[in-house]
């Protein structure tokens, strides 16, 4: 390389061979982990419905809209055990996270009290946000009913016990679970006009 | 030089984190815990080592004005490739190292060894020094996601050694614990260079 040797000609029959390697590798590795890709996201959405939905046989997949924004819609698995509902399983989400979006997948049971939740993705600080996915913050949320008890942080004037350092991230787990209660009462108030 | 030295150089002689200060950006960024360190550094050794060897074996066709752009377009179809394959068999880690894995292109350390060794040098040695670099940079990431993730989370490798319910230092999870922690490592490795 002491020598330059570029001229127009060269230069352009290069870089044209280089990118033209590069777009046929990178499309045959496209394509070669879409599958799989495709996969590992079904499969985290199937273990995050099985983590909060007690035993079930089949589940039948909707999108339904948010309660507050009738635009974005969610989607509902429905948890049949023989022919029976035995629950439902919303991916929620809220963008009133500390950095970006949440999407929790939020248990329901028929009788409206909560099953358990699973965090599918945040962006939260890890040590202090991330600990909504720890038992320690999650099971209070198991078998309350939000009819009964208000799912706002106790700063808020709320029932939930927020994470010590991270009222921002609680508050959006309670925003995002509030989403998923109300979107299955709009929906089940529309059911049964 | 000879192979062995090229390849242990990149440990602790010109270690691209401690020693260059290269690659500031995910260093800082990526090592909240020692897992992260470690799936970034792996990520970026492949990136390095395979850019290494593509751009040694192709240099005398590369002309001398447009070398740049094209190691540029190769480096970062390798980490696309890294991307795309991450995401595909380790999607947890995935998730965890997000925008920090497409950042790799921009990554000093990677052009750095193209345009200062790769360049100029034959392919095995240039596969030696890729891989020799990449695993110094493993190797710091590793060792400086252990330390914050020991001080700040008091556990190792997602394994936690204090009560579950009680807290570490959390500075050292956020980001000014990267730059404490960084600077104290870089002290210890000093010291040890002029032993």
């Amino acid at each position: 390389m002491a020598k330059d040797n570029s001229n127009i000609i060269n230069m352009s029959v290069t870089l044209f061979l280089i990118t033209a390697i590069s777009a046929v590798v990178l499309a045959s590795v496209f394509s070669l982990t879409k599958e799989p890709i495709a996969q590992a996201k079904a499969q985290k959405l199937e273990t995050a419905v099985k983590n909060v939905m007690p035993e079930f046989d089949r589940l039948e997949q909707k999108e339904v809209p948010a309660f507050d924004m009738p635009d974005k819609k969610l989607l509902l698995n429905i948890a049949y055990k023989g022919d029976e509902i035995v629950g439902y399983a919303i991916n929620s989400y809220t963008n009133k996270g500390f950095a970006g979006d949440i999407n929790v997948m939020v248990g329901l049971l028929v009788d409206g009290t909560i099953n358990d939740t699973y965090v599918l993705e945040h962006k939260e600080t890890p040590g202090l946000g991330s600990k909504m996915s720890d038992d320690k913050f999650k099971n209070q949320f198991k078998g309350l009913n939000p009819a009964t008890k208000k799912l706002f942080v106790k700063k808020d004037g709320g029932d939930v016990d927020a994470i010590t350092a991270a009222t921002i991230s609680s508050r959006a787990f309670c925003d995002a679970l509030i989403r998923a209660v109300e979107t299955l009462k709009t929906m089940e108030g529309k059911n049964n006009e | 030089m000879n192979k062995f030295k090229i390849l242990t150089r990149g440990f602790i002689a010109e270690n691209p984190v401690f020693v260059l200060l290269l690659g500031m950006c995910p260093t800082l960024g990526v090592t909240t815990s020692a897992i992260n360190g470690m799936g970034m550094g792996l990520a970026t050794a492949f990136v390095l080592l395979m850019s290494n060897i593509f751009i040694s074996s192709l240099k005398n066709m590369i002309p001398n004005m447009v070398r740049i752009p094209a190691f540029i377009v190769i480096i970062a179809s390798f980490v696309t490739v890294v991307d795309l394959v991450m995401e595909a068999y380790v999607p947890a880690l995935y998730e965890s190292l997000g925008l920090y894995i497409p950042l790799i292109v921009v990554n000093c350390i990677v052009l750095g060894r193209a345009e200062a060794f790769a360049s100029k040098n034959n392919v095995i040695n240039s596969a030696i020094d890729g891989l020799g670099m990449g695993l110094g940079f493993t190797f710091a990431l590793t060792l400086l996601g252990s330390v914050r993730e020991i001080l700040g989370s008091g556990a190792i490798f997602n394994y936690k050694f204090i009560s579950p319910d009680a807290d570490g230092l959390l500075v050292f999870v956020l980001a000014p614990g990267a730059f404490f922690a960084l600077g104290y490592l870089i002290v210890i490795m000093n010291s040890f260079k002029k032993a």
